[in-house]
């Protein structure tokens, strides 16, 4: 087991060095340089050219490679041009909003994903198996934005059940109040992120339901007189379960790449919105530090899930 | 000819032919016959490909006569001229630009960048998972840790980067930058596969009588899983829609002066147009609704026909 994950993260090593120099010569091939943000108009350039010298800016891409990967493990990712403050900092402020959407938008889709899988399995062939079966297909393929912006139209807009902008009200105080501002402004796009996202687990637990109904275990327990229902949770749904929590760690990936559309059609200022914006306004030490992080943490959630996954499955670890 | 068999054979000349009549009669059908006989139980999927067609060659050919730059000049007379006037039967934006033109062309635009990436993309990733799948060791180990790091890649991210770093680009050079990105999930299946496939008796007999690697990998696997690759190609193009309309939509996509269903999504940040001007942006976001929908329909008849325990169409 530990050799399986060990092998694992040695593995992960040259890709986030790989990944690292990747975003490094990306960073250097966009114009301006790391300076731009800090000094005034009338700046000498002779002192910029000074600050490059100081700072190991003028040396060859890879001596440069390296004083930034120093500065990057001493959390040292330079300065934001547009906001004038620690791009760590800044990052820090914005990730918190991502992550409570992200784990709000996961948590929902498992409450909605995982009844609809067994439901629809137990069901097989019959009406409910049908509408869930349509339901999927119509999730599958639409393109996220697309819901986002519909879903921003009606109930955001024409019915006006829910904010369209922004992450918090400017009008809340106390932190009963803050807090439910805040979980109200998370619900919609939370809801829309965690109906369209249920494809992947429904569709894997209805196979593995109608697989196990037909295996002997639950015949067993069928023949021991146990009733329907307790075999449906208790035999069928444990041993289906765990496969699916594997997929939490991909979903992440998902999510990530979702929160650039998300952020930016409900204006909520998390690190996808701020990426974009970063880009408007080519604040590359913002650019660079979330290419890298979004890059990390899409690593991880791939570790996590195959780190379940050889728990789960010993097949997985002899390979 | 018979009187030679005759001679030859214990087998006479008249039962030859009645034999090969029957076992042509009872023998499966061509791939394409069964996928036409599936399209003619299948009354929507048959609504669904006609409408995806005709759809295609309305827009590709009805976009060569209208006059990109003159459609897209500013006309400030018809300032959010509403639908179904006289003039715009779909009402024009902020600028009096026709939407119902540039519907067409932004359809065109799209569909194209969607068809040439998938073609693009779904041929590479094809012929990579059957390379990755078939030689399995040391070559499948390396291009598994490539297709790791392309999955850990942030696309969306990377992508928008290569966009502002690029200064002059167009449909085709867009397409090529999508394309480096989404062959993975195609690979992916294609792989798996081709993994089971290699192990089957046919490619070992192959490999015993002497074949051409090459040869074995293209002419006899592939065709194959050919029904696996009809289905993932179908479905990856109603992704593919996405991909491009996606990034327009964000303002990272085709250029502003080039219209895209996702640049008239893109109406829509405006809070102003999103209420009260419903006509910039609502058209094209329910053109693709339905584009993708019947899109991704096909490819549900597709594998069902790929899959002969669920066929509705008579297969003789």
């Amino acid at each position: 087991m530990w050799k399986t994950i060990l092998r694992r993260i040695l593995i992960m090593i040259p890709e986030v060095i790989i990944l690292s120099i990747l975003v490094f010569l990306l960073a250097k091939a966009m114009p301006g340089d790391p300076f731009t943000g800090s000094i005034n108009p009338k700046a000498d350039p002779a002192q910029i050219a000074h600050l490059m010298k100081i700072n190991g800016l003028d040396g060859p891409w890879y001596s440069q490679y390296w004083n930034w990967v120093v500065h990057l493990f001493h959390g040292n990712l330079g300065n934001s041009y547009q906001y004038q403050e620690p791009v760590t900092r800044l990052i820090a402020g914005r990730a918190t909003n991502t992550l409570w959407l992200a784990l709000f938008t996961m948590l929902l889709t498992y409450a909605i994903a995982l009844p609809m899988g067994v439901f629809a399995g137990r069901h097989e062939g019959k009406l409910p198996d049908t509408i869930i079966r349509f339901y999927t297909y119509v999730t599958y393929c639409i393109p996220f934005f697309v819901i986002l912006v519909v879903g921003i139209w009606i109930f955001g807009y024409v019915l006006g059940w829910f904010p369209t902008t922004g992450s918090i009200s400017i009008t809340a105080s106390g932190w009963l109040n803050t807090i439910g501002s805040r979980f109200y402004h998370i619900l919609l796009p939370g809801i829309l992120g965690a109906l369209f996202s249920t494809v992947n687990i429904v569709q894997y637990l209805r196979s593995e339901v109608i697989d196990a109904k037909h295996s002997d275990y639950v015949r067993t327990a069928r023949a021991k007189g146990g009733p329907t229902k307790d075999i449906y949770r208790h035999h069928i749904f444990r041993n289906s379960l765990l496969p699916i929590a594997a997929f939490a760690g991909y979903s992440i990936t998902g999510l990530l790449n979702g929160s650039i559309f998300t952020e930016t059609v409900f204006s909520y200022p998390g690190m996808g919105l701020l990426f974009i914006n970063s880009i408007s306004y080519r604040d590359y030490t913002v650019i660079t530090a979330l290419v890298l992080i979004y890059g990390i943490l899409n690593l991880l959630g791939t570790l996590l899930s195959d780190i379940i996954l050889s728990l789960v499955d010993p097949r997985i670890r002899i390979q | 000819m018979p009187n030679k068999i005759d001679q030859q054979s214990s087998i006479s000349a008249a039962d030859l032919t009645r034999l090969n009549q029957e076992a042509q009669s009872e023998a499966t059908p061509s791939t394409a016959r069964i996928i036409w006989n599936e399209f003619k139980a299948d009354r929507p999927a048959m609504a669904a490909l006609i409408i995806i067609v005709g759809f295609i060659l309305f827009v590709m050919v009805a976009a060569l006569f209208i006059d990109t730059p003159k459609m897209m000049e500013t006309n400030i007379m018809n300032y959010f001229n509403p639908p179904f006037s006289a003039q715009d039967w779909l009402g024009a934006d902020s600028a009096g630009r026709s939407i119902a033109q540039q519907l067409i062309v932004g359809s065109r635009n799209s569909i194209g960048i969607a068809l040439g990436l998938t073609a693009i993309s779904s041929t590479f990733g094809i012929a990579w998972g059957l390379i990755s799948g078939y030689f399995n060791g040391y070559v499948d180990w390396g291009m598994q840790r490539v297709y790791d790091f392309m999955m850990m890649l942030p696309m969306l991210m990377i992508i928008i980067v290569l966009v502002t770093i690029i200064p002059h680009y167009n449909a085709i050079t867009l397409t090529l930058i999508f394309s480096l990105f989404y062959w993975e999930g195609t690979s992916r299946l294609i792989r798996s596969r081709t993994l089971a496939e290699a192990d089957k008796d046919y490619v070992a007999a192959s490999i015993t009588s002497g074949t051409n690697q090459w040869k074995i990998i293209f002419n006899q696997i592939m065709p194959n899983i050919s029904s696996l690759i009809i289905v993932d190609t179908t479905l990856s193009f109603a992704e593919n829609i996405g991909v491009e309309t996606g990034l327009s939509f964000l303002g990272f996509g085709l250029p502003s002066q080039t219209p895209s269903l996702g640049t008239l999504i893109a109406n829509a940040n405006d809070p102003n147009n999103i209420t009260q001007y419903w006509w910039t942006w609502l058209p094209a976001a329910l053109e693709i609704i339905v584009l993708c929908l019947s899109i991704s329909y096909i490819g549900q008849v597709l594998r069902r026909a790929a899959d002969a325990s669920q066929r509705q169409g008579m297969t003789n």
